[in-house]
């Protein structure tokens, strides 16, 4: 209850004129704090949601002791971590070794300001908000490349390497499909966004929607994409040589990630807090924890790419893809204004099974070995 | 079931081409002079009706006087079998002619018996201890070793 | 030999460096290293580096008694130690002419067979599991392993190194609540087996990932001393129960799976089979079990005559073989042991080379390796 009430309060802070944050810089602290708070509660969540679901889905428990089901594992995780040792490496570069975990921490709790928990009920309403995201959410990738530069480890520089190279090409994707969203919704501003989702976007933009969960799972490196952690392959990849807090923040941070991604794809093609009965913060949360549920899912399920399939899955399949998604939403926008939605998703359905069904039919991987 | 050949036959076929070369032969294996081992490997690999292209197993077996090094050879396209040993006398600086360049299934058998028993096959492109540290003392599969 | 569709990529060619994979590492199965030196993502070179595990297990034979060294061969493959047992006692009844009793015959055929079972689920699992398949497969598959396990604990009172099998047949027969336990296990297992192949048999990730990955030609198999999946998935169809049957094997009606071009798809699907394959053996002797005595008249102290003895087996890694060496005494006189892992890792390098990183590691986990057996 008292984070509904703060959730509405906050809501009743966005009405305020332009000059926010209302010139009480204790309010926009407030809010700061509870937002943080609201967030790291949810990761803490969404760890315990992972760890039990991939347990169901591999015939195990999963954590069950701490606590009542379990609930308070994280919390224990987090106590044992404060009081872990923090080794550094004796070659690493000390500074950007100890900014790292920082500067990729930060940017994905930052994405949380502008989401909308409610009508209105976010820490600022930009009018550019999903620009914003876009700029922020790749902060992380250079925290990850300051990991793996600083730890003067081989493994740590391969992940680095590979989570630079998907986050470069997979933002393409993503953008174009946000920007099918924006075409829709005729705003960048999330809020605005939701609120002309009378049908949600999925169902507008299927291929938007397909092409943004992909891109968002190879950019925040969930499986199949982990590339970058790869624990077969790179042992723990760029926090290899991490203990301790710094590496409980780059654990937050993946987990942080995701739980932006799935609020961002929520907002952006499943309605956001939109939804009867339910109060808005709670349609919200059930949408980002069915997101998250679905990556949970494709982790449990699927094996790892390699890294030149993940680079021509990026710009081979879904940046052409998303380039016709863009240009057929914007035809449709331009050319039909007035379309009612419900003509619009059948045709746009079909348009979307006919391009990947086309399109697998011409995408080829490329050949995976070189003559040395 | 995969025939043994008998080494007797095969030992009147080697002395044919290579005379002077089986030292003995019994029905089940036969022995040949160390020097020959190279070109008798070949002979038995390449002879259209023996055709031994697999090399099941490398051992050597330290009898004190010598060592006995045994080949069991087996011809996966006729499934026939046959045991060539030869032997190594002395006790330091022992060497055998390799046989990877006829089969690379050697390899790490011979680095093994290189390092355990301290034979070293001539010709064998990596010749160093595989199970052992470098600087090791000493072949511990050697009946003498740490008496 | 440098084609020239890849030209382009060699233009961007970067200062090779070297890793060091393992000793310690998730997906090395043991403590192994590989000292590969690689070109940005891509392997230029690989250089297997073991012995971290090495016990002597050929020199401490030498000072046990014949029984006395059963318990060693356990710890050669450590998991499937009934395999081992079966090759060694063979190898001592070669040698000193002991036959085995009927009952005792099927018994171990059943065993190893499910050894077998239990040694390709690990297998296939690790193999997934090495691919990225987040522990979903393998823990699925250690969900059926456990089963042979509880079965093999009951026989034997041991979950890992079973030490069950005896020269000359067993110490003691099977409990009675085993027969049941075992029908109970073959009614469920093709239908887990089933499951098991369609959870990612034709995931489009995995044959991305799989085929055409790490072939192996048949040549090459055949001259490297390939065996066991690794050579059957290079399409020769080489196993000993067939060629060189074992035990009663020939009287038993199964096939043996091989693969076509012997990549990565063609060893997970090899050991696929050769699980449907086992478990048609295991329901044939489980039929004609007869009943008597487990074990022949066996003096305590084995001596055999002063000779040796070279007696392999299909193990579930490839051929294993125990090299015995007898000089009349009661203690083998050499003891030497042709592990299947060691020489199949042979084809490592030449596999490797040219994939990337990742390719090397489902590689790595195709050829199925256990530490024990490499470095003994």
């Amino acid at each position: 209850m008292i984070l509904n009430s703060s959730l509405n309060s906050i809501a009743y802070s966005s009405t305020l004129p332009p000059d926010w944050p209302g010139g009480f810089w204790w309010h926009w602290l407030l809010f700061t704090v509870i937002i943080i708070v609201f967030a790291l509660t949810l990761v803490m969540g969404f760890i315990w949601i992972e760890r039990r679901g991939m347990g169901r889905m591999q015939a195990r428990l999963g954590p069950n002791q701490a606590g009542p089901f379990g609930l308070l594992q994280p919390v224990a995780d987090a106590l044992k971590i404060l009081l872990k040792e923090d080794i550094i490496p004796a070659k690493a570069d000390r500074i950007v070794h100890w900014l790292a975990p920082v500067v990729a921490f930060a940017p994905a709790l930052m994405i949380f300001a502008v989401v909308p928990f409610g009508d209105g009920a976010m820490l600022a309403d930009l009018d550019i908000g999903i620009l914003y995201v876009v700029a922020i959410a790749s902060i992380s990738a250079i925290g990850i490349f300051m990991a793996g530069w600083g730890s003067s480890n081989k493994y740590s520089m391969l992940g680095a390497m590979r989570g630079i190279a998907s986050v470069v090409s997979y933002e393409i994707p993503v953008v174009l499909a946000i920007a099918g969203v924006v075409l829709v919704a005729g705003s960048m501003s999330l809020n605005q966004i939701v609120l002309a989702q009378d049908i949600p976007f999925i169902l507008l933009q299927p291929l938007g929607f397909l092409l943004f969960f992909i891109g968002g799972c190879a950019e925040i490196n969930r499986s199949p994409f982990d590339l970058m952690e790869a624990d077969s392959e790179l042992t723990a990849g760029f926090h290899t040589e991490y203990s301790g807090m710094k590496f409980a923040m780059f654990y937050l941070m993946e987990y942080a990630e995701a739980v932006a991604i799935s609020a961002i794809i929520a907002t952006l093609f499943l309605g956001g807090w939109r939804g009867p009965l339910l109060p808005p913060w709670l349609w919200f949360v059930l949408k980002v924890i069915f997101v998250f549920f679905i990556m949970v899912w494709t982790r449990t399920t699927l094996p790892r790419v390699r890294i030149d399939q993940l680079m021509a899955l990026a710009w081979k399949f879904l940046f052409p893809l998303a380039l016709i998604n863009l240009i057929v939403t914007a035809i449709q926008i331009l050319v039909w204004p007035d379309a009612l939605p419900w003509i619009l998703v059948p045709i746009n359905l079909a348009i979307m099974a006919l391009l990947i069904l086309l399109w697998s039919k011409l995408f080829k991987l490329g050949w995976g070995r070189v003559e040395v | 079931m995969t025939v043994a050949l008998s080494g007797k036959e095969i030992a009147t076929k080697i002395e044919e081409r290579f005379p002077g070369s089986v030292v003995k032969s019994s029905p089940d294996s036969l022995v040949v002079k160390s020097e020959f081992l190279l070109d008798v490997a070949t002979f038995l690999k390449t002879t259209p009706d023996l055709d031994f292209d697999y090399l099941t197993a490398i051992t050597a077996i330290d009898y004190y006087d010598r060592f006995e090094v045994v080949y069991q050879l087996t011809s996966i396209k006729h499934n026939h079998s046959l045991m060539v040993k030869t032997h190594c006398y002395g006790r330091d600086n022992l060497s055998l002619p390799s046989v990877v360049g006829l089969w690379r299934g050697a390899d790490f058998q011979e680095r093994e018996i290189y390092d355990l028993m301290g034979i070293s096959f001539d010709g064998h492109p990596n010749m160093k201890r595989i199970v052992l540290w470098e600087g090791f003392e000493g072949h511990p599969l050697r009946k003498d070793y740490g008496t | 030999m440098r084609d020239t569709r890849y030209a382009r990529i060699m233009v961007l060619k970067t200062e090779p460096f070297i890793l060091n994979i393992g000793p310690v590492h998730p997906s090395t199965h043991g403590v192994f290293r590989m000292r590969t030196t690689l070109d940005g993502e891509v392997v230029v070179d690989v250089e297997p580096v073991f012995g971290y595990l090495h016990r002597g297990i050929e020199k401490l034979a030498e000072e046990r008694t014949y029984t006395g060294v059963i318990p060693l061969t356990d710890r050669l493959d450590y998991v499937a130690s009934m395999s081992n047992n079966l090759a060694y006692c063979l190898a001592v009844e070669k040698l000193a002419g002991i036959s085995v009793p009927e009952r005792a015959e099927y018994l171990r055929v059943i065993l190893a067979e499910l050894q077998r079972i239990a040694s390709h689920l690990i297998a296939v699992g690790a193999f997934l599991n090495d691919c990225g398949a987040f522990f979903t497969p393998f823990l699925y598959m250690f969900r059926e392993r456990e089963k042979i396990v509880d079965l093999f604990e009951m026989v034997s009172g041991q979950r890992l190194l079973y030490n069950y099998m005896r020269i000359g047949g067993f110490n003691q027969d099977v409990p009675d609540e085993f027969l049941p336990a075992l029908d109970k296990l073959l009614a469920q297992m093709p239908r887990f087996i089933e499951e098991y192949e369609r959870l990612l048999k034709e995931n489009e990730i995995l044959l991305a990932r799989a085929k055409g990955v790490g072939i192996l030609p048949k040549e090459v198999a055949i001259n490297i001393s390939a065996s066991g999946p690794v050579l059957r998935a290079s399409g020769v169809k080489w196993d000993i129960r067939k060629k060189d049957p074992y035990s009663i094997y020939d009287r038993f009606d199964f096939d043996i799976p091989t693969g076509e071009v012997g990549d990565c798809y063609d060893r997970y699907r090899v050991r696929v089979e050769e699980m449907r394959q086992s478990l048609r053996i295991i329901n044939q002797a489980r039929r004609q079990l007869p009943a008597g005595e487990v074990k022949s008249e066996v003096p305590h102290l084995v001596r055999p005559p002063a000779g040796e003895a070279y007696a392999h087996i299909e193990a579930p890694k490839g051929e294993l073989g125990f090299h015995l060496v007898s000089d009349n005494s009661i203690a083998p006189y050499r003891c030497h042991i042709r592990a299947p892992s060691l020489l199949n890792l042979t084809a490592l390098r030449d596999m490797a080379i040219g994939w990337k990183v990742a390719d090397l590691i489902i590689i790595f986990g195709s050829i199925d390796i256990v530490m024990g057996e490499i470095d003994r």
